[in-house]
């Protein structure tokens, strides 16, 4: 019996695809199965809502981490957002083809910039700017918001310029020849048609604000708090996780994998809203 | 300047409502249009007719001045809209592209709801005064047909209705903004033949109030409905004149060989 070469190629890449999955669902069993008991012994409403957080005493709530990472997200999107979305439209829009073809790979490659270097700038650069101009201990929520913002740049313009380039030209064309100009065109109509991709690339930058957790823990200050201006130091979901998991052991230990639980159900709510966006194509 | 038919047997033409003249046309070294010379004539209906390649589009987009939004495009010549050149610098290029109007090959309306595709013209000319919007969008839908049909769908998104309704409402959204000229580039080749009748009628009727410029490569197309024909073949105007005669007795034999068939 001979097995021809496209075959063994057949298996071998259904064995290395097959393999690649299962250990990603391992990876989420695991969490689950870590966090998941802890959850419903000590009550899912207490973890999420409670305010205290002193392991050692057996207090787990997380609710000053969950509002820090809300906060922080949000705020990440306020300023990525419009800046993002105002810079794909510039891009695709108003810029030179042959312009925008060196531009968009540089902007794609500012996302492998390790995030640890991003932190390092928010370090170095924006605490001490906030410290002098605003107050407060510079390292905060604040200073964790900019650089978020300024990390999911590369994934809001990529993705809405993606999008914008897909708006059938006919649509443009159409606004300019009942009298509209460029802005008008975009505005009113090349906008309105990527609104999905555009809605989708937010989404998908919220999930990478959630999750970020090194360029956080070094700009945000870590204080477990419920914030009450922007200037306060706070500690995010992930933060918390990192910090801790070196020295965490039983109940304290599931707490944080209790915490991952949480992280991944909101990351992939997130990721689904987004993947839903991107499927309802365009206007409908 | 007015230019007369290419054949002197033609009667003499109405009033030109737009005229180009001795027009060059260049996509960066590449010459599209050769010394192009005709006149349109006011509320009738010209057809540009000619094999795949020849230029229609191109002369078509001339006339409103979409061929700006080509990089390295070059006009030479003179083009009048009620005798005032709109390739001056004063030109206001908005204002003339709702003075002359473009309804495209394939439907495009926006994707936007029936009633925002139809006020689109508007708004952009910022009207906002409502019972003005609302009255020209009855206006405009019930000129190009659809009133009936979508009155009731007015909120619907445009681009779930059928194609030749597609088509009409690009009619109605461009007569919402009271062109005087409406340039169609091969309006009909995306629909069936019931909708290309239903189209052609529609242009019948509109030319009591427009002046209309069609692209068409179907032959028959243009001899049912249009008043005057220009032939072109490879940028040139190879000749131009009222259609009765240009398809009973082309003066140039080129012509001839088109209209019988013997060309692509
Ligand atoms: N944007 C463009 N850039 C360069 N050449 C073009 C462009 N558009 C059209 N052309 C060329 O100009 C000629 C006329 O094109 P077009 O006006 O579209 O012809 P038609 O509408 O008669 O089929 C063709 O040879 C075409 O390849
Ligand atoms: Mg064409």
């Amino acid at each position: 019996m001979r097995i021809s070469g496209d075959k063994i190629a057949k298996y071998v890449f259904l064995a290395i695809a097959c393999s690649a999955i299962a250990s990603l669902l391992l990876i989420a069993l695991f969490i689950l199965l870590e966090g998941l008991p802890f959850i419903l012994r000590y009550g899912p409403w207490k973890f999420l809502s409670t305010s205290d957080w002193r392991p050692h005493e057996g207090a787990f709530g997380i609710a000053p981490m969950i509002i820090s990472s809300l906060w922080i997200t949000a705020g990440a999107m306020l300023i990525g957002a419009p800046l993002g979305v105002a810079g794909a439209v510039f891009l695709s829009e108003f810029v030179p083809k042959s312009v925008m073809c060196i531009i968009k790979p540089t902007i794609e490659l500012l996302a492998g910039i390790p995030s640890v270097v991003y932190g390092f700038i928010g370090v170095m650069v924006l605490a001490p700017l906030i410290r002098t101009n605003l107050g407060g201990p510079g390292l905060s929520l604040l200073a964790a918001a900019v650089i978020l913002g300024i990390m999911v740049l590369p994934t809001i313009i990529s993705i809405s310029v993606d999008a914008i380039g897909a708006v059938p030209n006919a649509f443009r064309e159409g606004a300019l020849a009942l009298g509209a100009t460029r802005w008008q065109a975009v505005r009113m109509v090349v906008l309105k048609a990527a609104r999905s991709g555009i809605i989708a690339s937010i989404i998908l930058a919220m999930g990478r604000a959630v999750g970020e957790t090194m360029a956080v823990i070094m700009v945000a200050g870590n204080t477990i708090r419920t914030p009450h201006s922007a200037l306060e130091p706070v500690r995010t979901l992930t933060a918390n996780i990192a910090i801790e998991m070196s020295a965490a052991t039983g109940m304290h230990r599931q707490a944080l994998f209790a915490t991952g639980v949480v992280l991944f159900v909101v990351i992939m709510i997130l990721n689904s809203l987004a993947m839903a966006a991107m499927r309802r194509k365009g206007g409908r | 300047m007015i230019p007369t038919p290419t054949n002197p047997s033609d009667p003499p033409l109405p009033t030109a409502k737009m005229v180009v003249a001795k027009l060059d046309l260049f996509y960066g070294a590449f010459q599209a249009l050769r010394q192009v010379t005709m006149p349109f004539a006011k509320n009738h209906i010209t057809a540009l007719i000619g094999p795949s390649g020849c230029g229609k589009s191109t002369l078509l987009r001339v006339l409103n001045r979409m061929n700006d939004l080509i990089p390295g495009v070059l006009v030479q010549g003179r083009v009048e809209l009620d005798g005032l050149d709109i390739y001056a610098p004063a030109t206001d290029v908005c204002e003339l592209r709702t003075r002359v109007g473009m309804v495209f090959q394939r439907p495009n309306p926006f994707p936007l709801s029936v009633r925002d595709n139809v006020l689109f013209g508007l708004r952009v000319a910022g009207v906002h005064h409502r019972a003005r919007l609302d009255e020209t969008m009855e206006r405009s839908l019930r000129a190009a047909w659809l009133w009936d049909n979508l009155k009731d769908r007015l909120h619907h998104p445009a681009l779930e209705l059928p194609l030749d309704q597609q088509q009409r409402l690009c009619v109605a959204r461009l007569l919402a903004v009271s062109p005087e000229v409406i340039l169609m580039d091969e309006p009909c080749s995306a629909l069936d033949p019931i909708a290309t009748a239903k189209i052609e009628e529609l242009m019948l009727e509109l030319k009591r109030d427009y002046s209309i410029v069609i692209v068409t490569h179907n032959m028959q197309q243009a001899a049912r409905i249009s008043d005057y024909t220009g032939y072109m073949l490879l940028g040139d105007m190879v000749e131009f004149g009222d259609t009765g005669r240009l398809f009973t007795n082309p003066a140039d034999t080129r012509t001839q060989d088109y209209i019988s068939g013997r060309y692509g």
